[in-house]
């Protein structure tokens, strides 16, 4: 395992702690984009490079704006945070505890598929073989997603437009 | 001088470093001077000859001020939001191709950072991440002004990265790839007429440099620190060197975004009749054809950043002579008008290649 391995493992595991444990949420989201810039690396490891830049792009460029943008409005801090009863954190408890035992019974027994050193193509996370790929093999599922994008894309411009008789100022 | 290729390679990422500062830093003053030029004033003439000495004056006061800290403000991502938004204006020029490669001997140095196959799609990430670095400071000045201000610049942001990577497609659709050198260089070939992509493009470059102004956050687009409404926007909080930050990575962000315009839609370092001169220096002046070939790179580098400075004086241009838009205005036009026509011209882009009227 190279250092930078290593490294970006040891980033991620501690952003990603700090997720789940920080007090204040606008920190919870710096440290989920932290993560996901860790995960980014790791796709550079890989020679992924254009899983790595989407990722950004996607992830920690579009989605966690949004987040940020309705955490910064919602206002939440210590005083005004609702106090679950008993119940609903034990429930929560078992919920969680649950889905982590079948994570870990699920992955226990299984084996890295590993690769061929010989005939292994290091250039397969290359966007031009990717692009292959999906228009090849999956080009049915591959367009069915790119129209359902659009749809919610002219669904915001619906919604975005001004109404009959609307008027703001 | 026996430097291996990396070390050479190091020296371009630095001096794209430093010349990304030197220009931002030229840009404070090149706006005034533009500025009094427009209204017809005499601008900064006290520091130095005709004022030229007047960033390193500005440096100082901005050094020299205050470091303010609002009452409640989380200091941490306070100083962290600055030096964000630095660091992200800074990043992306490292894949631009400022020149083709010089070459002694058999060192060949390529004139740009790192050369890497999803350049465009790198640009693009780290734009879009530029926008934490003013929501952070925003929301941590603990004001509502610098809030609002957070938030315009966010939503501002998203809106017009949709449109802006709409337009991008037609390109990539035409060049298809995403390096680019790859796409500077498809933009000039040697022996035939073939024109930049602008004269492919006129469309998607319109859509491009509409969201280029809308995402460095330049008037007409300056929402996010709208004064008559918002005081200063997200900056309000800000003193000093902090202030300063923001102001040099908007700066950088101008230089940048001239610089893919440029690269993208304007040929990048190739400009018009270069293999001619180049074959020109070989055969009449006796040159040979890697002198020839040097000669061609640094007058490409140097045309490239003709191209850059003109965008640049076309930013603030438009500053000094378009209105700030409304809120509302800049969300319709962004929405309403400029996703439907970067869809459409990617539909025309997709027909025209079909049937072989451009590549």
């Amino acid at each position: 395992m190279s250092p930078l391995f290593l490294f970006l493992s040891f980033v991620a595991l501690l952003s990603a702690l700090g997720v789940v444990l920080a007090k204040n949420p606008v920190h919870s989201v710096l440290f989920l984009i932290l993560t996901f810039f860790t995960l980014s690396g790791h796709y550079l490891l890989l020679n992924a490079q254009f899983l790595a830049a989407v990722n950004i792009i996607v992830y920690a460029g579009a989605i966690m704006v949004l987040f940020l943008f309705v955490i910064m409005f919602l206002n939440l801090n210590e005083e005004t945070e609702p106090h679950k009863p008993a119940l609903a954190k034990f429930a929560a408890a078992i919920a969680g505890g649950s889905l982590l035992l079948i994570l870990v019974a699920a992955l226990r027994n299984v084996n890295p598929a590993g690769y061929d050193p010989a005939n292994f193509d290091s250039q397969i996370g290359m966007v031009d073989k990717l692009g292959m790929v999906l228009f090849k093999d999956y080009a049915l599922p591959f367009e069915l997603a790119s129209i359902l994008l659009l749809a919610a894309m002219v669904g915001s411009v619906m919604l975005g437009k001004r109404e009959t008789g609307e008027r703001n100022f | 001088m026996t430097l291996p290729a990396l070390g050479w390679q190091g020296l371009v990422v630095l001096a794209t470093f430093g010349i990304s500062l030197l220009i931002a830093t030229y840009c404070t003053y090149a706006e005034r001077v533009i500025a009094a030029f427009l209204q017809d004033r005499v601008g900064p003439d006290r520091a130095g000859p005709f004022g030229l000495l007047q960033p390193l004056a500005d440096a100082v006061k901005l050094f020299t001020k205050e470091e303010f800290f609002p009452a409640g403000a989380n200091r941490a991502l306070f100083v962290f939001g600055p030096c964000l938004a630095m660091v992200t204006a800074l990043m992306s020029s490292a894949v631009i191709p400022f020149g083709n490669f010089l070459q002694f001997g058999d060192t060949i140095i390529h004139l740009q950072g790192i050369e890497i196959n999803v350049g465009m799609l790198y640009v693009f990430g780290i734009v879009s991440l530029g926008v934490y670095g003013i929501m952070i400071g925003g929301w941590a000045s603990n004001n509502k002004f610098s809030l609002l201000g957070a938030i315009r610049a966010a939503s501002q942001n998203i809106s017009y990265e949709l449109a802006m990577g709409l337009a991008l497609i037609a390109v990539l659709m035409m060049s298809g790839t995403l390096s680019l050198r790859e796409i500077t260089l498809q933009q000039s070939v040697a022996g035939e007429w073939h024109f930049w992509n602008i004269a492919k493009q006129p469309l998607g470059f319109l859509i491009f440099i509409v969201c280029a102004f809308a995402e460095t956050n330049r008037t007409p687009f300056d929402l996010p620190e709208c004064e008559t409404e918002l005081i200063g926007g997200y900056h309000t909080e800000y003193s000093s060197m902090k202030m300063g930050l923001y102001l040099f990575a908007e700066y950088i962000n101008v230089f940048v975004a001239s610089a893919v315009m440029s690269v993208l839609y304007f040929g990048g370092f190739n400009f018009p009749f270069q293999y001619e001169l180049r074959d020109w220096l070989v055969s009449s002046r006796g040159l040979e054809l890697v002198t020839a070939q040097n000669i061609i790179t640094i007058l490409g580098l140097v045309g490239l950043f003709a191209k850059i400075f003109g965008f640049i004086f076309f930013f603030m241009w438009v500053r000094w002579t378009l209105p700030r838009f409304r809120y509302d205005q800049l969300m319709r036009l962004g929405w309403t008008i400029l996703i439907p026509l970067a869809i459409f011209n990617i539909m025309l882009t997709g027909g025209l290649i079909t049937f072989g009227i451009i590549k």
